[in-house]
């Protein structure tokens, strides 16, 4: 397997970058805006309540969704550029 | 036609449906029974993870805990989503490169170890077995409200059920129903809710309605049931958590268990490749985000409906009389599920928060301590009812309720009977076992499960949504930790991943058991579960990603003391890491 070659290397560096950069959108939604910076957030009014309460019940998974299809599109790109993608 | 017949018609015959397809598909060789041959496309792959992963603790439980909590328990629905961007990016691909048949196969091959595999299989069990205690809980309560028996007979009857329907389908004959069954449990929860929304704010789509303005009262529709709530001395919906630290562990614990269930980790070596592996993590998001953005919707108008029916004519007004109930308290009270007593002697259901600072109010108005006890489980199958729905729409969201019970008791028990007959006897006990012995071996296990999980699912320890959480707790802690670390690191070894798991589950379970009662066996705790007895604050619910933290440290603590992996582990991880190469699932 040619697991150790340069390119390959250069493949799992870029996958990695790709999971570090969702996973900030990923926390910051859910974690953020959604539960501790929700007082912050409070003064957005959302239908009878603020941005916060929506990112908890709605915001956050609309997000997640965008982040997986994201994640898949550019792993796939990643495959082709890198060679490593099958047949 | 009474409604008993229109249930039992809607029930028969989507159950007639899915044991149709089962029998159309039954599994012929072993590789099928696993993984269905390993053929499937993403969205329809995506599909069956919605109906497996939606169980009767999305369906049936969700909405009536986040009606009771509000805000404080948008948790569920960022946990029980969140943990597919993890499985997307962190888990799926890597699994399905690596192509096995189970999630203990990969853990003894990658830390090159039976121990491993056996530790992973026991943790495996656990998390299965509580995750299914809280699926019986929740399809008895749905059978005995449709079949209008009380909620022992009901779980008696959804036993049966479930087991003679898990028995005789492998996992293709699952992929398929489940898709029948997703199609079923979607049309269930987002019909009535359409209606409801409808009703209260003219805006057919739930998850908009839930933003938009009460049409009786001219207000948005929060504003009006935090009015409506806090009158009878209830916190406000929207308020907001003061602890935080619970409410992001319990978050964080529903997330990486979504990751470490066996039960959906199985479902990505069915799919021919793996970018299809990337893909199908996004289509079951999508298929569940549809029943998780009504959700809350549905939570919040619900429970204004139910305010409104028992004060008609406003909060400040009397109640109504228990004489005039509506025929849905009658059909409840049935199953023992909704009680009420007369305290204060005035014939009225006075509904309301008996906490002392509202007991002053309460006094001034006659009221001596709530009459009226709902069990939050009922909320979603009584909704439609609570709504005035016609009588079809209650026997669809019947047939849905129980959709979604059996598709993932199914998928569990696949993972349990799997994890006994292909790692725990054949990976170790008798290797030489026939394709026959292991089936038979399978179908023994998932006999035993159930009627454990029947036996601990009378008295269960919580709230189905609850009881699911826990098993989340048990996959955060365990599982979870070990295929991450076998993927993203080549320096952790066999000797600490087993101790990582071990330490993980040891943690978790203790602490829950504590709180819980040893092996939930009720009235063996040692603390009340109550916030004040929880260390820092922390819910036995949400221990799950702390006794994560405890696996990773333990595991990196001990390698790193101890010997690099061989150098063909080594290899193993690198090779798993790129996607060229991966041919169909293997059993060996």
């Amino acid at each position: 397997m040619s697991g150790h070659s340069e390119n390959a290397e250069q493949y799992w560096k870029a996958n990695l970058r790709l999971i570090y950069g969702s996973l900030i959108i990923w926390a910051l939604v859910s974690y953020g805006f959604g539960i501790l910076l929700r007082p912050m957030l409070s003064g957005i009014a959302v239908g009878g309540t603020d941005l916060g309460f929506w990112f908890a019940q709605q915001g956050s998974i609309l997000t997640f969704i965008v982040l997986i299809f994201f994640y898949a599109w550019r792993m796939n790109k990643l495959d082709e550029k890198f060679g490593v993608g099958e047949e | 036609m009474s409604q008993f017949a229109i249930n039992l018609i809607f029930v028969g015959g989507s159950f007639l449906l899915y044991i149709g397809i089962a029998i159309w598909a039954r599994a012929g060789s072993t590789s099928d029974f696993y993984v269905a041959g390993g053929g499937i496309h993403p969205i329809t792959n995506g599909m069956a993870i919605g109906a497996d992963w939606m169980s009767a603790a999305s369906f049936i439980s969700m909405a009536g805990l986040i009606a009771a909590g509000g805000y404080a328990n948008s948790t569920f629905l960022m946990g029980w989503t969140g943990g597919y961007v993890l499985l997307a990016m962190l888990l799926a691909p890597y699994l399905r490169k690596f192509g096995k048949f189970t999630v203990p196969e990969f853990i003894g091959d990658r830390f090159y170890s039976n121990k491993a595999r056996l530790v992973a299989v026991i943790c495996l069990i656990v998390a299965s077995l509580t995750y299914v205690i809280g699926q019986m809980a929740g399809a008895g309560v749905a059978f005995s409200r449709f079949l209008e028996v009380d909620s022992t007979t009901g779980l008696m009857i959804a036993a049966v059920v479930i087991f003679s329907y898990s028995v005789m389908g492998g996992m293709k004959g699952i992929t398929y129903t489940q898709v029948a069954q997703y199609c079923v449990l979607i049309m269930a929860y987002t019909i009535p809710a359409v209606f409801i929304s409808l009703e209260l704010t003219g805006n057919p789509i739930p998850a908009l309605g839930l933003f938009s303005t009460h049409i009786d009262s001219g207000l948005p529709i929060l504003t009006k049931l935090n009015q409506v709530i806090t009158d009878l001395g209830f916190n406000e919906y929207t308020a907001n958590v003061d602890n935080k630290l619970n409410m992001v562990l319990f978050t964080l614990t529903l997330m990486i268990g979504t990751a470490g269930l066996p039960h959906v980790i199985i479902r990505f070596f069915t799919v021919p490749k793996v970018a299809d592996a990337r893909w199908s993590a996004g289509w079951a998001l999508v298929f569940i985000a549809l029943l998780y953005l009504t959700a809350p919707a549905v939570a919040s108008m619900a429970r204004l409906n139910l305010m409104t029916t028992i004060y008609p004519d406003g909060t400040a007004a009397a109640p109504i009389e228990y004489d005039n109930r509506p025929q849905w308290v009658k059909a409840w009270e049935v199953t023992g599920l909704i009680t009420y007593e007369d305290k204060n002697q005035d014939g009225r259901i006075q509904l309301y928060n008996d906490t002392p600072a509202f007991e002053e109010t309460a006094q001034s108005r006659g009221w001596n301590g709530n009459e009226m006890e709902v069990n939050r489980d009922i909320l979603v199958l009584a909704n439609p009812e609570i709504a005035n729905l016609p009588g079809w729409v209650i026997g669809l969201i019947a047939a849905g309720g129980l959709a979604a019970a059996l598709s993932t008791a199914a998928g569990l028990l696949l993972a349990i009977s799997s994890a006994v007959s292909h790692d725990l006897i054949k990976g170790s006990i008798n290797p030489g076992i026939t394709d026959k012995g292991e089936l038979l071996a399978a179908r023994i296990s998932m006999a035993v499960a159930i009627v454990v999980a029947t036996y601990l699912g009378a008295n269960p320890p919580g709230f189905a949504a609850q009881v699911v959480a826990l098993a989340f707790g048990i996959a955060a802690a365990s599982l979870f930790p070990a295929l991450m670390m076998g993927i993203f690191s080549k320096r952790v070894n066999n000797k600490g991943a087993i101790a990582g798991m071990l330490a993980g589950l040891a943690f978790t379970l203790t602490y829950i058991f504590v709180y819980k009662g040893w092996l939930f066996i009720p009235g063996t705790n040692n603390l009340a579960d109550i916030p004040a007895n929880w260390v820092f604050g922390i819910s036995p619910l949400s221990i799950g990603a702390i006794g994560a933290v405890v696996n990773f440290t333990v595991a990196f603590g001990l390698s790193h003391a101890t010997e690099e992996p061989p150098i063909e582990i080594q290899e193993l991880v690198e090779s798993v890491r790129y996607p060229r190469g991966a041919g169909e699932a293997q059993g060996h």
